[in-house]
This record gives C-alpha cells, sequence and structure tokens, in this order.
C-alpha cells in the first residue's frame, strides 16, 4: 500500500516500487483506486480498463509490471456475479439504483470492494498453485484517509455482524493485518506532508495496520552552505562577480551582467538555504518517527519514464543496502 | 520572460483584486486536488478580502493544524469564529477594514444538526443511535462533500456575509464535491429507496404482501448479502429518515443552482505540475459543461528568477568551468565557452596571476555553487512554463493567476496575507 499526501507523488512512487520489485522473473501488480488513471499517464499508455494487463517490463529484464484500474461499480458486479451468480438479479439492482447506492453511498462499501479486489489478486493462484502475482502495490488514498480506507472491512465486520459481507470483510482485514501487507508512506521534506505522515503513522499503529517506510520523495541536492552564502553576500560579494565573469559571463565592473548576476544568484541561494534549514527540521522530524525511511531525489527533468526507470533502481538499491 | 515563455501567447491575467472588491461576488469556491494550496489559498482570499473592506467568511475543510492555528479556529466547533488582527497591515488601499470570519467543517456534527433541525427529538435519537448512520455520519466516502454543500447552504442563507469563501474536501477524483448533491437527488429520487423501505412499511400489513413479491425477492437476496441486521439498519435508518428526505433534496437542489448563479466564481487551484494541472483541466471543462462560473486558475507555487537572462545551460558550463579551475585563459579573461556578445568579461578587473588564483579556488567554488542552484531554477521554471503552456494551449480562454513559491508554510495571519499580495500581483516575483 503506497500512501502520501496530495502532491507528494505517491503514484510515481507506487509505480517505481512496482518496477522495482518486479525483478528477475517476478510479477507485480500495480493497482489504481481512485479512478484517476494515474498509472496510464505515467506510463504513456492509454487509459486502463478495467482489465490486468502488462504496462511494463522491469529494469534489467526478466519481470514484468501489470496494472489495474478498480472501478467500483464493475468490482460489486463480479463480486455478485462470483458469489452469487447474479446474473440478471445483478442488472436488476443495477436498475433500482442499488449498485450506485452501495459503491457510492453506503458506508464504506466501495472500499471495502476496492481492498477486497485487491486482496483477491494476492491471493489468486495460478493452476500450479504459485500465486499469480508475486507483489501487488496499491497507488492508495492519501494519508488523511488510509487508515479509515484499509480498517472499512472492520467497520462493515462489525455493522454487518454476520453474513457473506461481513465474511469477506473479515477475509480483507486478515490480510490487511498480516505481514504480507506493509503500508508505506510517500512524504516531502515540508511541514504539512511530515505532519500528515507523523499523523497517519500515528493512526496506523492504533489500527494495528503494518507500517511498511515512509518514502521521502523528491529530495533536492544541497549546492551550498550557509557559511558559503554569508561569504558571497558579504565580503566576497566583489569575487563572485569576477569568478563569474571569468567563467565568460560578462563585466564583473558595476553595471556589467556578471556584476548584475550575483544579487539574483544570491538571493536564489538565500532562498536554498532556508528550504535545506527547513528541510533539516523535517527530517529531525522524520527520524522521530520511528520508522525506516528511503529516499528519493528530485528528477530535474521532470517525470518521465526514464525517470521512473531511474527511480525504480534507486529504490531497489537501497532495498539492497540493507 | 525566459525563451520557453516566449513560445505561447500569455494568458490573460486573472485580476484577483477586481473579483474581491466586487460586491456582486458573494461566493467564492477554490477548487482542484489535494496538496495545491488550496485551504491556504482560500484562507488568503479571505483575509485580503476582509482587509479590503468586505465581510468575509472562510469555510476550510480540513486545514493544516497551524494554519488553523493562525486563524484561531484549531478547535472544532462548527461554527464562524471571527479572526482577530485583520488589518493590521493590509493593503487596503486605504479603505476600512471588514470582518473574517473563519470555520472548520465539521461533519459529523454538521449532519447531525440537520437530523436535529428537520424532525421530532424522538425520531431524530432513533437516527442518531442507529449504527448504519453513525458510519455514514463519521465520514466514509462522499459525506464531507454533501455536508461541505450543505454548510455552504447553510452560510448563505443566513446571510451575516457579503462574501463567502469556500475550500473544498481533497476528493478522490475532483468531480466529488460537485456530484454529491445530484447523486444524493437521483439517490432519494431512484426506485432503491423504496425497495429498502418495502419491508418496514409492508410488515404491519400482511394483506399487502401479495404486492411486494419482486420486492421481498430483492430484499432476500439484499439479507443475503448485507446480512440481515445491516438490512435491517438500512431499512430502519431509511424508514426513519423518510421525512427528511425531502428536505436534503430541495436543499442538495438550492446548493446547485447556487454554485450556478452570477454571484459565485470558482477558482481551480493548482500547482504547475502534470497532475494537478490535468485535475485542473478536467475541472475546467466540467464546471463549463454544468454551467458554473469560472473565475479562471489560481497556479500556486510558480518558480521565477530575477537572473533569468542566464539560461540554463549557460549557468552549468560557466560552473564546470569554476570548478575545472585552471582552464581559465587569463590573458583574455575568456572562458573559452560559446562566444556571445553578453558575456564578453571585464579584463580590467581580472588581474590573474597564480597567487590570485590560488585565492580564488575557494571562490570560484562558492560562484560554481551559485550557478548551479540557478541552472536548477531555470530548469524547474521551464518545465514549470512547458507544463502551464500545455494547460493554456487547451484552455486559452481561462485568466491565471500565479503565484510565486514560499520557501516554507504558512504560519500566521502575515503569511497569509503575503500569500494574498502574491495573487493579486499574479505573476511570480523573481527569485
Amino acid at each position: 500500500m503506497v500512501s502520501g499526501k496530495g502532491g507528494t507523488g505517491k503514484t510515481t512512487v507506487a509505480a517505481a516500487l512496482a518496477l522495482a520489485l518486479a525483478r528477475e522473473g517476478r510479477r507485480t501488480l500495480l493497482v489504481e483506486v481512485e479512478g484517476r488513471q494515474g498509472i496510464a499517464q505515467l506510463f504513456g499508455a492509454e487509459a486502463l480498463p478495467y482489465e490486468e494487463r502488462k504496462i511494463a517490463v522491469a529494469p534489467g529484464g526478466g519481470g514484468e509490471v501489470y496494472a489495474l484500474a478498480i472501478d467500483a461499480e464493475r468490482a460489486l458486479l463480479d463480486y455478485l456475479q462470483m458469489f452469487y451468480k447474479l446474473g440478471s438479479a445483478g442488472r436488476a439492482l443495477k436498475k433500482l439504483g442499488a449498485i450506485d447506492f452501495a459503491t457510492t453511498i453506503a458506508p464504506g462499501l466501495r472500499d471495502v470492494l476496492l481492498t477486497g479486489k485487491a486482496c483477491e489478486a494476492v491471493r489468486r493462484k495460478d493452476k500450479a498453485g504459485k500465486f499469480v502475482y508475486d507483489h501487488v502495490i496499491m497507488d492508495a488514498p492519501p494519508t488523511g484517509r488510509i487508515t479509515r480506507f484499509l480498517n472499512v472491512n472492520d467497520e462493515v465486520a462489525g455493522l454487518a455482524r454476520f453474513g457473506p459481507i461481513h465474511n469477506q470483510a473479515q477475509a480483507v482485514m486478515k490480510v490487511l493485518k498480516s505481514p504480507e501487507t506493509a503500508v508505506h508512506l510517500v512524504t516531502l521534506l515540508e511541514e504539512m506532508p511530515v505532519q500528515e505522515t507523523a499523523d497517519g503513522i500515528e493512526e496506523l499503529r492504533a489500527a494495528g495496520l503494518p507500517i511498511g517506510r515512509v518514502i521521502v520523495n523528491m529530495v533536492r541536492p544541497h549546492h551550498l552552505d550557509e557559511d558559503a552564502l554569508r561569504a558571497a553576500s558579504g565580503e566576497r560579494r566583489a569575487d563572485v562577480a569576477k569568478a563569474l565573469s571569468r567563467a565568460g559571463l560578462g563585466g564583473a565592473r558595476r553595471g556589467g551582467l556578471a556584476e548584475r548576476l550575483v544579487d539574483p544568484l544570491v538571493a536564489q541561494a538565500a532562498e536554498h538555504a532556508s528550504r535545506v534549514e527547513l528541510e533539516r527540521g523535517q527530517r529531525t522530524v522524520l527520524e522521530g518517527l520511528d520508522t525506516a525511511t528511503y529516499e528519493l531525489p528530485l528528477l530535474g527533468a521532470g517525470m518521465d519514464l526514464a525517470g521512473l526507470y531511474e527511480l525504480a533502481t534507486e529504490l531497489r538499491k537501497q532495498a539492497d543496502d540493507e | 520572460m525566459s525563451e520557453a515563455g516566449m513560445a505561447m501567447d500569455e494568458p490573460a491575467r486573472l485580476e484577483v483584486d477586481r473579483l474581491l472588491d466586487d460586491h456582486e461576488t458573494r461566493i467564492i469556491v477554490c477548487c482542484g486536488s489535494g496538496g495545491v494550496g488550496k485551504t491556504t489559498t482560500a484562507a488568503a482570499l479571505g483575509l485580503r478580502a476582509a482587509e479590503r473592506g468586505r465581510r468575509a467568511v472562510v469555510l476550510t475543510i480540513d486545514p493544516a493544524r497551524r494554519l488553523a492555528q493562525s486563524m484561531g479556529i484549531d478547535s472544532l466547533d462548527n461554527t464562524p469564529r471571527k479572526v482577530t488582527g485583520v488589518g493590521a497591515g493590509g493593503d487596503g488601499d486605504g479603505r476600512a477594514p471588514g470582518e473574517l470570519h473563519a470555520m472548520m467543517l465539521d461533519m459529523k456534527r454538521t449532519f447531525d444538526e440537520i437530523v436535529e433541525g428537520h424532525t421530532d427529538p424522538e425520531r431524530a435519537e432513533a437516527i442518531l443511535a442507529n449504527p448504519f448512520y453513525q458510519s455514514l455520519s463519521a465520514g466514509f466516502a462522499g459525506t464531507q462533500e454533501y455536508m461541505a454543500m450543505e454548510k455552504l447552504g447553510q452560510l448563505r442563507a443566513r446571510d451575516d456575509w457579503d462574501l463567502i469563501v469556500v475550500d473544498t474536501p481533497p476528493s478522490r477524483s475532483a468531480l466529488d464535491f460537485l456530484d454529491a448533491p445530484k447523486r444524493l437527488g437521483s439517490f432519494l429520487d431512484g426506485k432503491f429507496i423504496r425497495v429498502l423501505m418495502a419491508p418496514a412499511k409492508v410488515g404491519g400489513r400482511a394483506g399487502m404482501k401479495f404486492l411486494n413479491v419482486g420486492m421481498s425477492l430483492m430484499t432476500g437476496t439484499l439479507s443475503k448479502l448485507m446480512g440481515a441486521s445491516l438490512l435491517k439498519d438500512v431499512q430502519t435508518f431509511v424508514a426513519a429518515m423518510d421525512t427528511m428526505f425531502g428536505g436534503f433534496r430541495t436543499r442538495a437542489d438550492a446548493t446547485f443552482r447556487l454554485l450556478q448563479a452570477p454571484g459565485t466564481a470558482f477558482l481551480v487551484v493548482a500547482a504547475p505540475e502534470p497532475d494537478a494541472l490535468r485535475e485542473a483541466a478536467y475541472f475546467v471543462e466540467r464546471l463549463a459543461a454544468e454551467r458554473m462560473p469560472l473565475a479562471g486558475l489560481v497556479l500556486n507555487r510558480v518558480h521565477g528568477s530575477d537572473a533569468d537572462q542566464l539560461s540554463a545551460e549557460r549557468a552549468l558550463a560557466a560552473a564546470e568551468n569554476l570548478e575545472e579551475g585552471g582552464i581559465v585563459d587569463q590573458e583574455s579573461g575568456k572562458a573559452g565557452l560559446r562566444d556571445d556578445d553578453r558575456s564578453t568579461p571585464d579584463t580590467g578587473l581580472d588581474d590573474g596571476g597564480d597567487t590570485a588564483a590560488e585565492a580564488d579556488a575557494d571562490v570560484d567554488e562558492i560562484t560554481a555553487g551559485l550557478l548551479r542552484l540557478h541552472a536548477e531554477r531555470m530548469q524547474v521554471i521551464a518545465r514549470e512554463q512547458r507544463t502551464r503552456d500545455r494547460f493554456t494551449s487547451l484552455h486559452p480562454e481561462v485568466a491565471v493567476a500565479e503565484v510565486a513559491a514560499l520557501p516554507g508554510d504558512v504560519h500566521d495571519l502575515a503569511g497569509l496575507r503575503a500569500i494574498g499580495e502574491r495573487l493579486a500581483a499574479g505573476v511570480p516575483a523573481g527569485a
């Protein structure tokens, strides 16, 4: 399960993780539940239907990544079909608006269906009795909702105190709370995402859900320390102008291009330094969470398929180093 | 502007102050995907409006703790609280400041209040104690959206404010909050409700049973699916809520019409990232389809540079040059990069010589660092512009206000005020 505050890149990290885990002939399934078609966009593929299809080959070859966008309505009809052979009754329910009710209004049923479908994929075996997927990675709802999303089966099992929904909910919960599951939280080194991560971990712990890693995404390189910055804006200002000039960037005299570059460059560096300072503080908060972390770099060129493979390789490296 | 910016016509500028000063503007809805600064934007707009003389109220859905604290609404009591400190040093153009109220939505309490307000105490108690209702109201998918819209309707009906700024829930998809009132309506109009209620109604009248063979077949199926106890809870809930459904539907319709009314302005909030702008485009299209009035796009966290005459490539080349040290041609002072009129160095200040070169090593390293940072900044700017241009080419009609990125989060009114100023300026500042 890959969660994270909106804007932290959880879909990207989920995809990179699916690629990273699909090593040496393994097969992974990358699952999307929020209907945004983020996976298709990321892989430059057409919108995913409600069907598992191969979307990528792992870096270095061998493994395969499949993808699936779960649609709650279709999942419910599947479920009815599977358990009750309700061909026409299912259609009748749909006509009545019962399916709409179940998937949009009834408390939690939608989330039960989404987690249920993912668990079905986790447990599915081929004819030889081997698991079809070695790993199932879900691009899950954001941190603010993740505990409720994963815990919904407990709640539903409590509401429906017996009967098939009760049993199904309990079976799903058993998988979700087992060591087979890990909930990873993606964050940036910014205050709000880190705070949400801290809150999320607390909630997951309280609910007895297994926490995986905190994955710090879009980590920037640090170029200048504060002493250097002070020097550049203070006593060495003229020398910086000369250095710029030596590097071929115009005149260092007052009004020359190199000289005029100094202030904006120093201002940018000052902004960078205050960011670094904020990041340091956030890192300390993360260390206090007592959860292992992975770090992924900010990709200067923006996110594309090559970048995704780069992140997958990075994740693999960090996992191997442990 | 850098070269990338020239490639495309600039979109019309969204004039935030004109929107806030227009007393015809009664509701501003901030929508967009999660993590783009929607709540902060809503709060900054409310503060700016108040400091320009409006009586404004901000309805936030799920504000970050410190943002809520900055407005003094960190207690969850579901009613608007007056924000203190409004008008202290704001850009009011000499106008007397108005007032700012702020509140945080408590969806369960909002739901409870509806129940309590629309039915007799005995029935209200039965509903509030119903397990199905308790789960529904505690915030399963969709409830937040309904309740946000319900609260908006309530605030508007009170008529205590001349401007309401609404933040929208961080929905799984952009559509949820627009769909919420309609979905509720279609569900309440639907046959399914009647199926659910059938046993409760029919139960007491055995003679009616023959009418309901199909229905009982259906409820039999439902019972098999849901388990009899849950079905019973749902049925009790639906039966108890029966008298209230009409009210729900009426209010949902009224809120929907309110959103379409000329006094409403939608602001789509996004960050200059592909995902956020894709959602923004989706939203723009959806608003148009629903005939909802769109004021423009607020593009948060846009980067700029006061040194944008220096491209990323030249900055990197110069940095490498400095880091390699010795290759500088001391005689001419030229770095041996590409020939460019603007890069003719001022040789008079370059005193050259070995000792100077040693002393320069340190400063070269610092300067190279500055240049690398600048190169990164320019890459970010170029990427953001490409992303924005893609949106603009799809929707050239949408006015845009760009808000310069701040290094940290907002913690106080001064920070919100700074965001408000950037919103009003509508173009990213430099460094």
